[in-house]
């Protein structure tokens, strides 16, 4: 049997490294994958929601009265009602503010006020428009930056939910609309400043996109007294069953959270969306309740957090960054879900992968009366990137050195502290960026056109530590007949990470990964999982699910020596059974957790001396083609480089990587909901248009080094988001090299680029 | 509303529906025959993820109002494996690995056989404008392109 050491030390075996095709293929290319909003229950009934059409207001009355008398209504709830069954109806994880109906104020539009419940979802709908909702209309707040000093309140006090240490010197605060402050503190940034040769200073900003995964969100509750299940298109069924047991003051084993595929998250489907409405519902008509939101509702739900990025940078005569200062504002929207964790999971990244001695961060997280917003494929860091990569390209362009030779004079190495003071270990940031210099050929003049066409390149480099600390735990169960299952917790959204795990079992267990089976979510037998999030689940899981087939394989080794096989006996499992049991009898259950070392941040500095257990390292490379008559930019080639350790499985890692960049490319070039008075009005997919065929670059590659991750499981590190990271400055600096403009803003569209373009001519366009 | 009953083929069976006239495709298949694979996700006709084949032809199944399939012959993804047999488009999909939720495949694979029906050895640029009104949020353009080039292979041995 394959054997390995307790860390994991890469080794090519026949199952790791393979290209195995996805184990949940054959039922998804024949439609038989099972989706949770495409699910029924016997006598269930169906949900629609009446929503907010104000930002902010105290809510005056809701009349009810129509829908109720609508035949086929079974149920008209408001949070009146829902309190009767659930007292305390609040929720979330970082702060327990958002109500599981509005109660007494709405705080963004689309936020929902009332439930029609019925057993045709065209009946409620219909009864949903009957309902007629009164509003004291409040001043509301929609932009991160004046939400920090604005007169305007989106919550009275602020009810930190008590997980995270950090949050809990807001418990009770009042007065004010910040949700988190993480600061860094690193030597004298004044003083840097005051003796530098030359200081840099810009904003720049983020839009407001969605995650807008196919399958929009679901969720089926099925209460009874004695236990409820869950049904739900959820990353986190763990946190879920924690959530639902508080809010029932249930201890957790009387609930249950099932999962089955899900239509891809991307971070939306995170910690608790629909789930406590499901359940207050469910509790009120005693039957099995299903909520399905439309396209349309997503945008109503969660959005990736806009931004603002003030940075500053001050730069010696050899040209050293000295000296950098970080100021960011998240935008949150109205209620906080994991904001505060994005705000300082991603802040202490915001400097960028660069060795300065002096750093400033502050990375603020802010309520607005906006959609909330959460974590989208980066946890915040692909803002970041954003700024501090065209930044550097700035600066750099300014003292005329060269991007690259000026990223090189800076850069972060193996060896050195990080500005949290974590010494960086198999970040391969060096090897990212000469490969990506390489396959850009930088060193090469290009032809950059003499017409209306002009083409240029840019390129960029990130960082980003996975949130930390979290745990996983895996079983491996052996049956009698000597095949394997799986038990946890990670979620298959199309990553890819039940073949990946299996696949990690069947190099332990000397057996083919496809033969291993991978149970589906349920909280009544998969163990706990923090949750499927920020690429931490290969690391974490994948430690787990390693030590459970190691433990599932000493319990063999030991069973053998106790059936008195001699050592190293090759006794086919299946054998050793009935030598055990007398017949096919029997389990051998193996375990596993995983729980890395970590030290938090330290109050006030942000230092800490092993603020995550792996760095993902990432670099993107684009070059574009502007058309400087109409501002339309051709993206020509889209190179990703990552450094994600070994590959687990090759091929699907590279369609991770590609279907990252695309994604990125979509917020990078044209996606941006749209708001008027808090008002999306571009809430469907006719108006939000998300890349197609068309927007895929003529040429892409989807790279990685080759390096191992010393203390990853068989050298690998999680892939799902790191191809986002450096795309959007990538395009941003090919487009200043095509045209000499810099946009500040995203997304990147031909308007944008054109206006820049006439402002540089001297022949500004008006106003739209 | 009143119900009607609608006589139609559903992948090669005949069968009848009691529906209503506002319910459209999607819903009918399933409702009424527990067929998923054509799932609403837009519900406006432009991602693809609801494509069912009527008489032959790709429709939007969140578009088409059921009553329109009185007559007709419907085929769905779940009709595509007959017997436990990939469908060749099928095989290629999960060999180049050209999804990754799964969410948006019954379409696309719909769609990309339809295509291979009008052009049997298309080019990338045939590809992309064919498959242009299907979307994949996972973005798995690239792989779908192979996947298509593949199965057009595949066609061409079985034809052979």
């Amino acid at each position: 049997m394959a054997t390995i050491t307790d860390q994991g030390t890469a080794k090519v075996g026949a199952q790791v490294g393979r290209s195995v095709p996805r184990l949940e293929g054959r039922d998804k290319v024949t439609g038989r994958a099972e989706y949770t909003h495409t699910m029924r229950l016997s006598g269930m009934l169906h949900v629609k929601l009446f929503r907010s059409t104000v930002a902010h207001g105290r809510i005056k009355s809701v009349d009810t009265s129509a829908a109720k008398k609508l035949p086929g209504v079974a149920h008209v709830v408001t949070i009146e009602d829902v309190r009767k069954v659930i007292p305390d109806p609040y929720y979330g994880p970082a702060f327990h503010d958002q109500p599981i109906l509005a109660d007494g104020k709405v705080r963004f539009v689309g936020e929902p006020v009332a439930a029609v419940l019925a057993a045709d979802p065209h009946v409620a709908e219909q009864a949903a428009q009957l309902i007629v909702a009164e509003y004291e209309e409040l001043p509301a707040v929609y932009d991160e930056v004046e939400a920090l000093t604005s007169k305007v309140h989106v919550h009275d006090v602020l009810k930190p939910a008590g997980t995270f240490a950090d949050l809990k010197h807001l418990k009770d605060a009042k007065g004010t609309n910040l949700a988190l402050d993480y600061r860094l503190r690193r030597g004298d940034v004044d003083k840097a400043f005051a003796s530098a040769a030359h200081v840099f200073e810009h904003e720049f900003r983020t839009q407001k996109v969605l995650h807008l995964s196919f399958e929009p969100h679901a969720t089926i509750a099925d209460y009874k007294d004695s236990g409820v299940t869950l049904h739900t298109a959820s990353q986190g069924p763990s946190f879920v069953r924690t959530e639902i047991a508080r809010l029932l003051g249930w201890p957790e084993n009387k609930v249950r959270i099932k999962v089955p595929y899900l239509g891809s998250g991307y971070g939306s489907k995170l910690y608790i969306k629909l789930e406590a409405l499901a359940l207050a519902l469910s509790m009120i008509a005693r039957l099995p309740v299903k909520v399905a939101l439309t396209m349309e509702e997503m945008f109503y739900q969660i959005t990736k957090h806009p931004s603002t990025f003030r940075i500053k940078s001050g730069v010696d005569k050899d040209g050293k960054i000295i000296a950098r200062k970080c100021e960011v504002y998240w935008n949150g929207g109205a209620y906080a879900d994991i904001g505060p964790r994005v705000t300082q999971k991603s802040g202490l990244t915001a400097s960028g992968p660069y060795d300065i001695d002096n750093v400033w961060i502050d990375s603020y997280a802010l309520y607005t009366n906006m959609t909330p917003a959460g974590a989208l494929r980066g946890f915040g860091v692909p803002q970041l990137v954003w700024a501090y990569e065209s930044h550097t390209d700035m600066i750099a362009r300014a003292l005329k050195i060269d991007a690259v030779e000026f990223r090189r004079k800076n850069l972060l190495r193996e060896g050195r502290p990080h500005p949290t003071g974590t010494v960086l270990k198999d970040a391969a940031i060096e090897k990212v960026l000469d490969r990506l210099v390489e396959r850009i050929n930088w060193k090469q003049p290009m032809d950059r056109g003499t017409g209306v066409v002009r083409r240029g390149r840019g390129l960029g480099i990130a960082i980003k530590a996975v949130i930390s600390p979290t745990t996983s735990v895996a079983i491996v169960n052996v049956s009698a007949d000597g095949s394997v299952a799986l038990y946890c917790g990670t979620i298959d959204m199309g990553q890819g990470s039940d073949t990946a795990m299996a696949q990690m079992v069947g190099e332990v267990l000397n057996m083919p990964a496809e033969s291993v089976r991978v149970v589906q979510r349920d909280t009544d037998v998969t163990p706990y999982d923090m949750g499927t999030l920020g690429s931490r689940s290969l690391f974490h899981m994948g430690h787990a699910v390693r030590r459970a087939a190691e433990d599932a394989q000493e319990k063999l080794k030991a069973l053998a020596c106790e059936v008195g096989e001699p050592e190293g006996s090759n006794i086919p499992i299946p054998a050793l059974f009935v030598k055990k049991y007398g017949m096919q009898a029997g389990n051998v259950i193996g375990t596993g957790i995983y729980k890395p070392d970590y030290v938090p941040p330290a109050p006030g500095t942000g230092l800490s001396s092993n603020v995550t257990p792996f760095w993902m390292i990432s670099g993107a490379g684009a070059e574009v083609e502007v058309d400087t008559e109409t501002g339309h930019i051709k993206i020509a080639k889209l190179i990703s480089v990552l450094d994600i350790g070994k590959s687990i499985n090759p091929k699907i890692v590279e369609t991770q990587i590609s279907g990252a960049a695309l994604m990125q490319l979509g917020f990078t070039m044209f996606e941006k909901m749209h708001l008027d008075g808090g008002q999306v009005t571009n809430a469907s997919l006719a108006d939000y248009k998300i890349p197609g065929f068309h927007d895929v670059p003529t040429a892409m590659e989807n790279l990685t080094v080759d390096v191992t991750q010393s203390n990853g499981p068989f050298g690998a590190k999680g892939v799902g988001e790191v191809s986002t990271f450096c795309v959007s400055p990538a395009i941003a600096n090919a487009i200043d090299d095509a045209v000499g403009v810099r946009l500040m803003e995203l997304p990147l569209n031909p308007e944008s680029v054109l206006r820049a373009l006439r402002v540089k001519a001297g022949k500004p366009l008006g106003d739209e | 509303m009143t119900a009607r009953t609608i006589h139609f083929t559903l992948n090669g069976a005949p069968v009848t529906a009691d529906i209503k006239p506002h319910h459209n495709l999607v819903e009918l298949l399933q409702t009424h025959f527990g067929l998923t694979g054509a799932r609403e996700s837009c519900g406006q006709g432009l991602c693809g993820c609801c494509t069912v084949l009527v008489d032959g032809r790709a429709v939007s199944g969140c578009l088409f109002l059921a009553v329109r399939i009185d007559g007709t012959e419907v085929v769905t993804i779940e009709g595509l494996d007959a017997g436990g047999k990939l469908n060749p488009m099928q095989e290629a999909f999960v060999e180049t690995g050209a999804f990754q939720c799964g969410y948006c495949t019954p379409g696309f694979i719909l769609m990309a056989n339809q295509l291979l029906d009008a052009h049997p050895d298309p080019d990338d640029d045939q590809i992309r404008h064919y498959l242009s009104g299907n979307l994949c949020r996972c973005a798995a353009y690239p792989q779908i392109i192979d996947a298509v080039k593949l199965a057009a292979k595949k066609r061409k041995t079985i034809a052979a």
